[in-house]
């Protein structure tokens, strides 16, 4: 995953990037191991700035699967800082850059919610309500929105 | 190397220089 050269791209422009190797790195592995809760590899954390991990990747994904995970990392960053507008912006990237991803009707969710706390309109709620009914009927987050018809 | 991730070993570290930047902590098998 980390030799695309579109995933070194996106690594290099939005994070940190620190590396625990099982082999080469094994008290690093087992410490932040312990810390963290990660005991399998590949795992990938999305960590703030305050040391709070904000999401987890387990296991290998494809290359645009795992882009948009680390998309949606992002995302979900941002709006735990209640940076609402910009968890918008990149919750929305990851519905129109990797539409076909498990990670694209979770994202489409969070946008409305993003959006809703931008705008405090219920009526953004009720539009992604209405979107699921177009795309991605059967995830669990169309069942999630459902409430806001 | 442009085309390459420079991956950082002491995670505090890299916690304590990051500003507003967010960690990406890969635990990894792959060979280095």
């Amino acid at each position: 995953m980390y030799t695309d050269p579109r995933v070194v791209d996106f690594v290099k422009h939005n994070f940190v990037p620190v590396r625990a190797h099982v082999k080469d790195d094994k008290d690093a592995f087992k410490k932040l191991g312990d810390r963290f809760d990660a005991h399998w590899t590949p795992t990938t954390l999305v960590v703030d700035s305050n040391g709070t991990e904000r999401h987890r990747i387990e296991g290998f994904l494809p290359v645009d699967d795992f882009l948009s995970q680390l998309a949606l990392g992002a995302a979900k960053a941002a709006f735990a800082r209640q940076d609402y507008a910009t968890a918008e912006r990149l919750y929305r990237e990851v519905v129109e850059k990797y539409p076909s991803t498990d990670a694209a009707p979770e994202a489409q969710y969070w946008t409305g919610v993003s959006r809703y706390r931008v705008t405090s309109d219920a009526g953004a709620l009720k539009e992604t309500a209405t979107a699921f009914s177009n795309r991605y009927q059967e995830s669990s987050w169309a069942k999630k929105a459902s409430v806001w018809q | 190397m442009p085309n390459e991730i420079s991956w950082s070993h002491d995670f505090d570290s890299s916690l304590q220089s990051a500003g507003n930047k967010l960690i990406l902590l890969d635990f990894s098998a792959a060979p280095m």
